[in-house]
């Protein structure tokens, strides 16, 4: 989201507050009605104090942060991504890229709010409000932007906004997502429309999956595939625990396998499944194998899954 | 209680039972043994009073169930296996995928001896049925056997209707040890990786748990085994918890292997086969042995029972069921405190009915229960372990309810 001025802030506080902490849908609804790639604060110094509207509502950050500390791996890519690299000095255990994020043991899954301040941050990052951390900074003055999962496109472009605007580096940041939108348009125009294929992706061995209501599932979505999973039941929820026999005899047309990292899969150890051998994606070399990582994040480089997924698309049609 | 009383009443008939009687060559013959029996009088010498309550109590008991069968009638027995029977044949007919009921009949047919049956099916559905809908009915009834038989041992031995097959750390040393392996091979666990991981935790849980109650109680008193066990488990719980922590990104498959999971194909069947096959054997040929222990030990030993002996063995045959169910399946509950309770209240309470009939009753439990797990939410999956205690906790209060004459 692009920074707010005061008195417009003060006009959707009631809304934000209604929303609540983790409410992400309804928080980006304002967004939308605004051009998120209108200019936003003209120079780093220049733009500060800044509000900011993130998952937990309005949030001041009074001077440009030189002390960032990051307990979500998306936002570590994107605050690195923006040029923002060199005010972070903390990022989370999970956060595994880039390389040179100053990667220490936070937890972001059980975060400890007094080794927190004690990296003296003065702007913190979290994607999930766990054990109050939010309403805890708070209480002792560290601003703390809540970016939590992005449920579609326009939520991850809002977060790497907000990210931008709260460090002082809204241009870098606009840029990117100008970049983002590019690349996502042309990588999509290059794949064919109507090759009319079946997909399944598969998050791990149990295996669940994603159904085309979550944020992968409308990445695969812009190929115009279908997806598996979607003949899960509501209830079964947006990460459904898929029957192996079901996935068999779905038979999809391509395999996208998350769990390349955690659990070492492939199209070799998917062969060796009971029941799974005669897969054709397996026997057409149709499982594409992706970085768990890109595939579980929702920063800049879901672009570079959306470019995999659209190569093999390709691939497949032309073949 | 004499042994006559005994002998009158019925059911534990110390006169012909070698099983009793190679005791009482064992005790004359060993000193210690006989030592051992001297302690445990003495151990619970503190409480004789309570012991000639139980005592009397005891002999009101095993009068009533003088008065009921003690052996396995044929038609319980038969009626049992056709509830399984036709619960394994739903479980094959129905699945996610979507194959022809008639066809699967046909095929199974035709896999009987001397019948030939053309049940049309293309090759992709037969490798549906014979790789996992098979192999998955047939995990499902060996791991509801083996739990539901290993809490009948467990109720025996403790002599406590609270006790299951994870009262003794088996299912914490099982989570620990699993949960070690998830973490610390960074998911590169081959096939066989986690079983023995389970298998190898399930089995130390119990054991440290006996070596900690041997230790701290006198001649194998059967609470201080307990307090041990519950000892160990939460200490054993909270080191895995610990490495949970270590590794968050790993909750979720720590998290579905504790739920329970019995598609394993036919590698998880032929892995728990043999265990099953020994630990069922021991704890089958111990249910009137377990039928004298449940007077009472004073009682057991002046029928010539070595009580710590017969403790000892049918908690080591129940640990290796456990064990052998959860390095398969994964933390699966309720099937081993409740089958073994449903049974007594519907079929009688003499070890030598509970022993059996849970053994098929927990079978034929969990393939029901799994059948809902990979159905009602289809092609979606429930974790079975949600399951058993959903559909199960009702079930056992209605028992509870329609047969509240019986006593547990």
């Amino acid at each position: 989201m692009r920074p707010v001025r005061s008195a417009l802030a003060g006009a959707l506080f009631a809304a934000l507050t209604l929303a609540g902490c983790g409410q992400s849908s309804p928080a980006s609804a304002p967004s939308q009605t605004l051009s998120p790639t209108a200019p936003a604060a003209a120079t780093p110094s220049a733009g500060f104090p800044v509000t900011v509207e993130a998952g937990n509502g309005p949030v001041v950050v009074a001077k440009r942060p030189e002390r960032i500390v990051s307990l979500s791996p998306s936002a570590t890519e994107s605050l690195f991504a923006i040029g923002a690299g060199p005010q972070v000095v903390a990022v989370d255990d999970q956060s595994t890229y880039p390389a040179e994020a100053p990667k220490s043991d936070l937890s972001g899954f059980k975060p400890n709010v007094e080794a927190i301040i004690a990296r003296k941050p003065d702007l913190v990052v979290v994607a999930n409000d766990i054990g109050g951390v939010v309403a805890a900074l708070g209480k002792v003055g560290v601003p703390v932007l809540l970016e939590p999962a992005a449920t579609k496109f326009d939520e991850a472009y809002d977060q790497i906004t907000d990210l931008g605007d709260a460090t002082g580096n809204g241009d870098r940041a606009a840029e990117l997502v100008a970049g983002m939108r590019k690349r996502l348009d042309e990588i999509t125009a290059a794949a064919p429309k109507d090759a009319k294929l079946t997909y399944y992706h598969e998050l791990d061995t149990t295996p669940y999956s994603v159904t085309s209501d979550t944020f992968l599932g409308q990445i695969y979505g812009l190929f115009g595939m279908t997806n598996i999973a979607d003949k899960a039941p509501d209830p079964a929820g947006g990460y459904p625990k898929l029957s192996a026999e079901f996935v068999a005899q779905a038979d999809p047309d391509l395999v996208f396998l998350a769990d390349t990292k955690c659990c070492a899969q492939s199209r070799e150890t998917l062969a060796k499944r009971p029941g799974w051998s005669r897969l054709s994606a397996i026997k057409n070399d149709r499982v594409i194998p992706l970085d768990d990582d890109i595939a579980s994040r929702w920063g800049p480089r879901v672009v570079d899954l959306a470019e995999q997924i659209g190569d093999a698309v390709q691939k497949v049609s032309a073949g | 209680m004499s042994p006559g009383d005994a002998t009158s009443g019925s059911s534990p008939s110390a006169d012909t039972d070698p099983g009793v009687e190679t005791n009482t060559g064992t005790d004359a013959g060993i000193g210690t043994a006989t030592e051992t029996n001297a302690d445990t009088d003495t151990g619970i010498g503190t409480a004789t009073e309570t012991n000639t309550d139980a005592g009397a109590d005891a002999v009101r008991k095993a009068d009533a169930r003088g008065r009921q069968a003690a052996r396995l009638r044929p038609l319980v027995a038969l009626a049992a296996m056709a509830v399984l029977l036709v619960s394994m044949l739903a479980g094959l007919l129905v699945g996610a995928a979507d194959i022809a009921p008639t066809s699967v009949m046909l095929q199974l047919l035709d896999w009987l001896p001397f019948v030939s049956a053309d049940s049309g099916l293309a090759p992709v559905e037969l490798g549906l049925l014979t790789e996992l809908r098979l192999p998955r009915v047939l995990l499902a009834a060996i791991v509801g056997g083996l739990l539901a038989v290993a809490g009948a041992g467990y109720q025996g031995v403790f002599r406590n209707p609270l006790a299951d097959p994870y009262l003794l750390g088996a299912a914490a040393g099982a989570g620990l040890t699993t949960t070690a392996a998830i973490v610390f091979t960074g998911g590169d666990v081959e096939a066989i990786g986690i079983p023995a991981a389970a298998f190898t935790g399930a089995v130390g849980g119990v054991l440290l748990a006996y070596a900690l109650g041997s230790a701290a109680g006198r001649g194998g008193g059967t609470a201080t085994l307990v307090l041990a066990g519950v000892a160990v488990t939460s200490f054993l719980t909270a080191v895995q918890t610990f490495l949970q922590q270590l590794k968050v990104e790993e909750l979720q498959r720590i998290y579905a292997w504790i739920l329970g999971d019995v598609g394993g194909g036919w590698g998880q069947v032929t892995l728990v086969v043999p265990y099953a096959a020994v630990s069922v054997t021991v704890m089958l040929l111990h249910g009137r042995l377990l039928d004298v222990l449940s007077v009472g030990d004073d009682e057991a030993v002046t029928l010539g029972l070595n009580a710590t002996r017969v403790r000892l063995v049918v908690l080591l045959a129940a640990s290796l069921a456990t064990a052998a169910a959860v390095a398969v399946s994964g933390l699966i509950g309720f099937v081993g405190i409740v089958v073994p309770h449903v049974v007594r209240r519907l079929a009688g309470s003499s070890y030598r009915i509970v022993l059996p009939i849970s053994l098929i009753g927990g079978a034929a439990f969990l393939v029901l229960a799994d059948l809902i797990a990979r159905t009602v939410l289809a092609p979606a999956e429930l974790p079975i372990g949600v399951v058993t205690a959903f559909v199960g906790a009702p079930f056992f209060v209605a028992v509870l309810r329609v047969t509240r004459r019986v006593e547990t």
